[in-house]
């Protein structure tokens, strides 16, 4: 053990009893800086002010009690070290603050019932096997029980609900936790309702297509669900497996997303509506009625943009090729060319000891 | 009055499971706890559930090894019970939808643990109790029958004039308000009282609440000297390295290179029950072969690297986050910690206690199945064994029986017992004071080894501390999430369970099991194999010490080697 050292906690403080704002108030506390922030919140309490409120238990990152966000980003404050919060301080002082997108209660406690339960319950969070369950246990494949164990291991802590962008912008957004909570269900072969589900959750517009691709929930999780990533495996199941192409036209843009890079190498803008809506192709986003429909609806808003000299009929025509653009169309077919469709499971590693912690690619069984 | 058939306190497996089970007989159900349901303890058991499911297998060997396990003092008959209902309890888990580890085969997967003849212990990767956990906080949210008081703090419980239980006064923790609940039967399962000792591998919700509020009201309490410390905890921090380790193989290291369990367990190794391999490695750094640190080594990485990544990754994080170390490429450095209380509440193999209308369950309680010393992956299991049992039993009394009207003297009792902590004088010492010299105190006399000199010093400091706690100093006076006040009434709760502790560990002079006197080395069946209950005493006086039998039924003691 290192020897104590002084920190200075900046903490964000509401009391709804006293009618006075939410306001930032300092403390000091001493301590190893291999201890954790809640271990620094827990001294403040018992040497200063004890009605300085968090929810904690278990200080090992197992309960999901703590969520905070130090320094602007959210985490458990069990599992972040002093050494490391006062690293990403600014001025001295590690800030800590309640989690984002939900409400505060008081101090550093949210509602996490408003936003993130309700979220939960929203994906119909238990398993709905077919008929009457066998005598003995499901027969299921052993990698498919250790692929769902990584949405298992979410502690519904909250912390990616808090640092998500999609959720800032709509907080109807069915969110992270959920998603990942919905594909535990999804990737679990017991299960009997997958593809009413998988429809479910591409039909929401504030469903599987609502997440930008921001990887803040990746970045954020304790215990190393990724969410965003089992979101898109909700995707590549709904599509690949089910076929849905959702009237959100989620499908749609995804696909001609991934079409242009491939055949540019960047994003060519003014083809990604027309094959939004068109379900990836920008043919059928020119003659179909419905597609032509809503492409003439976001019409005032590019000739807005040409007015502004935000596009020029040159650039949105001819869309310059990627100097190098062949490396991006061989990644294409590295991963494509691959008998299984490659999913990243951190339960799931090869044998091989030289490859890159927890990273190695799997099928994943669901092919 | 909130008014429930069957009324739960505390939501981790036991309750959960008593409440879903009460359900299922067409009960109306309240189940309250302090935390949200899934931030319970249950979480943090991580290797798995013992169940002899494998043909190969039968339950009569899980009992016994259960029996030898509790060194002689597990009641026989509802070890049988447990271990019979094993089996089925874990199919119907697997059925709700628990994503157990899988063999080649697809059937269910099973893992060593200690103190075990078979391999029978099934696991979700090391996160067990907390897959058991959501999947039946997903029952919940399924079944709304159920209702649900989350962030409820139960401060006592409350009797009929005939001294049947007839509910229970709370505090909403989001308002403050306290509420008076009326209910036929109340089961107590809030979980153990690890809390009492620093380091422990409990969480800090771990106080022990259910034990004290039934001992106050005059239910006894059984085995209370039974605190088992587990044999792999970080030192400092106290937080639990997974029996699973040593069970996918991991091997125990003193200072000196040598795996000295060949000299305390040659046959058993490190797979010996927890209180035999937490007494070597104390024996081996008492005796100057540990670390500086005062640990011994605990060595993962003769597991293969896959197997650590699908079924200890938990521990991979806790060795990375809480001390620094890459278990699969350097041994990490572990010491006996306080971790789970055989003894609670005496209950019966249907949890009903002593009191009327009042039920224990899970490790508040002591039905006894694990006696002396428990064997891993059995806590699950008892959990959830007579959890169903005590829910199912609660459901079918209360049909047809009249809804108790409990008196609204006992809320404002409550009331006033609060509004006293308020109006004290700041001048006491602080809450978390008074708790850090309880924890020291108690891990420095009433640990692996104990003798009556030193327990009978703690019971000095705790009978001192309890003063200084009727006084402590509280700072919130708010009512919105009080934490300070919930941490003084936890105090009271946490000394209760310690002075019962103490008074057990001083009485029961022998060693057997997690009780090891070095004043009384042996077992002394002829005069020790009996459960010591204490009951209280009226205020100011010691608890009143009682004994009853320990329940035989096929195991007759003998010298317990592994």
């Amino acid at each position: 053990m290192a020897e104590a050292q002084d920190f200075t906690l900046k903490i964000r403080r509401f009391d709804p009893e006293s009618g006075e704002q939410a306001h930032w108030q300092d403390f000091g506390v001493e301590l190893d800086p291999d201890r954790s922030v809640l271990d620094g919140i827990l001294q403040v309490k018992d040497r200063e002010d004890a009605s300085l409120a968090i929810r904690c238990s278990c200080r090992a990152a197992i309960c999901g009690s703590c969520g905070v966000r130090i320094n602007g980003k959210s985490a458990l404050a069990c599992n972040t070290r002093l050494s490391d919060a006062k690293q990403t301080a600014s001025n001295g002082a590690i800030t800590v603050e309640p989690m984002g997108n939900m409400p505060v209660i008081k101090d550093l406690i949210v509602d996490m019932d408003a936003v993130h339960w309700k979220k939960i319950q929203r994906v119909v969070p238990w398993l709905l096997p077919e008929g009457e369950p066998p005598e003995r246990e499901y027969i299921v494949p052993a990698e498919a029980m250790i692929d769902v164990t990584q949405s298992m291991a979410c502690i519904q802590c909250g912390v990616c609900v808090s640092a998500c962008l999609s959720l800032e912008v709509d907080p109807e957004f069915i969110g992270p936790a959920a998603l990942a909570k919905a594909y535990r269900f999804v990737g679990d072969p017991r299960d009997d309702h997958t593809e009413e589900r998988l429809r479910d959750l591409a039909e929401d517009p504030h469903g599987i297509y609502d997440c930008t691709h921001c990887f803040a929930c990746i970045e954020v999780c304790p215990k190393d669900v990724a969410p965003m990533s089992q979101i898109m495996r909700l995707r590549r199941r709904a599509t690949a497996d089910f076929g849905i192409k959702d009237s959100n036209n989620g499908y749609g843009h995804e696909k001609g997303f991934v079409d242009i890079i491939e055949k540019w190498g960047t994003l060519h803008e003014a083809q990604l509506l027309p094959r939004s809506f068109g379900q990836g192709s920008a043919i059928r986003g020119q003659v179909e009625p419905d597609a032509v429909k809503q492409l003439l609806r976001d019409m005032p808003t590019a000739l807005r943009g040409l007015r502004a000299g935000k596009i020029t009929p040159k650039k949105a025509l001819m869309h310059p090729k990627l100097p190098g653009q062949k490396n991006v169309r061989r990644i294409f077919e590295e991963v494509e060319g691959k008998k299984e469709r490659l999913e990243l499971n951190l339960y799931i590693v090869g044998d091989d000891g030289d490859q890159a912690e927890g990273a190695q690619a799997e099928g994943s069984g669901e092919s | 009055m909130p008014h429930h058939d069957v009324l739960v306190i505390g939501a981790g497996l036991a309750g959960q499971r008593a409440a879903l089970s009460a359900a299922e007989q067409g009960a109306n159900v309240g189940i309250i706890s302090k935390v949200h349901p899934v931030r319970s303890h249950s979480n943090a058991a991580q290797g798995g559930i013992n169940a002899a499911l494998d043909p190969e297998d039968s339950w009569e060997s899980h009992a016994f090894d259960t029996v030898k396990g509790s060194d002689y003092l597990g009641d026989q008959d509802a070890i049988e019970i447990m271990c019979r209902e094993a089996p089925d309890e874990l199919l119907e888990l697997e059925h709700l939808g628990v994503t157990f580890h899988r063999d080649e085969t697809g059937h269910l997967g099973k893992r060593a643990f200690g103190g075990a003849s078979a391999a029978r212990t099934y696991y979700v990767a090391d996160i067990t109790g907390q897959a058991i956990l959501h999947v039946l906080y997903e029952q919940l949210m399924k079944h709304d029958v159920v209702h649900r008081y989350e962030e409820w703090f139960t401060t006592a419980l409350v009797q009929d004039e005939e001294g049947k239980v007839s509910g229970a006064v709370t505090r909403n923790i989001r308002d403050g308000s306290m509420e008076l609940f009326a209910a036929k039967s109340v089961i107590l399962a809030t979980g153990g009282n690890g809390q009492v000792f620093n380091p422990t591998t409990n969480a800090l919700v771990c106080t022990g609440d259910a034990i004290a509020m039934a001992y106050r009201i005059g239910a006894p309490l059984m085995d209370m000297e039974m605190i088992q410390y587990h044999p792999t905890t970080l030192a400092g921090l106290g937080l639990l390295i997974t029996e699973g380790a040593r069970g996918e193989g991991a091997h125990l290291y003193n200072a000196d290179g040598e795996r000295f369990m060949e000299k305390y367990a040659p046959n058993k190794m490190e797979l010996a029950s927890r209180d035999v391999v937490s007494r070597a490695e104390q024996t081996e750094i008492n005796e100057g072969r540990g670390f500086p640190d005062g640990t011994v080594a605990l060595d993962i990485t003769v597991v293969p690297r896959k197997r650590i990544h699908e079924a200890l990754r938990e521990i991979l994080n806790v060795g990375r986050d809480f001390a620094g170390v890459d278990i699969t490429k350097e041994p990490i450095h572990i010491k006996p910690g306080n971790h789970y209380a055989m003894g609670g509440v005496k209950s019966d193999t249907d949890g009903l206690t002593s009191i009327p209308g009042l039920y224990a369950v899970g490790e508040c309680a002591c039905v006894s199945v694990h006696g002396g010393n428990r064997l891993g992956a059995n806590s699950l299991l008892d959990t959830l064994i007579f959890g169903r049992r005590a829910g199912a039993h609660a459901g079918k009394r209360s049909k047809g029986s009249p809804m108790p009207q409990p008196s609204r003297a006992s809320l404002d009792d409550e009331e006033a017992r609060i509004r006293a902590i308020f109006d004290r004088e700041r001048s006491g010492r602080r809450v978390s004071e008074i708790k850090a010299e309880l924890g020291a105190t108690m891990d420095e006399k009433c640990s692996v080894y104990r003798d009556e000199e030193g327990l009978r010093e703690a019971l000095e400091v705790v009978t001192r501390l309890r003063q200084e706690a009727k006084v402590a100093t509280v700072d919130d006076r708010g009512t919105i999430f009080n934490q300070d006040l919930l941490g003084a009434l936890e105090l009271q709760f946490m000394i209760d369970n310690a002075e019962t502790i103490l008074v057990s560990a001083i009485e029961r002079k022998e060693s057997r099991g997690a009780q090891y006197r070095t004043d009384f080395p042996d077992r002394n069946d002829d005069d020790w194999l009996k459960h010591i209950t204490v009951q209280p005493n009226g205020d100011g006086e010691a608890p009143e010490i009682e004994y009853s039998e320990v329940t035989m039924t096929q195991w007759e003691p003998e010298e317990r080697t592994y």
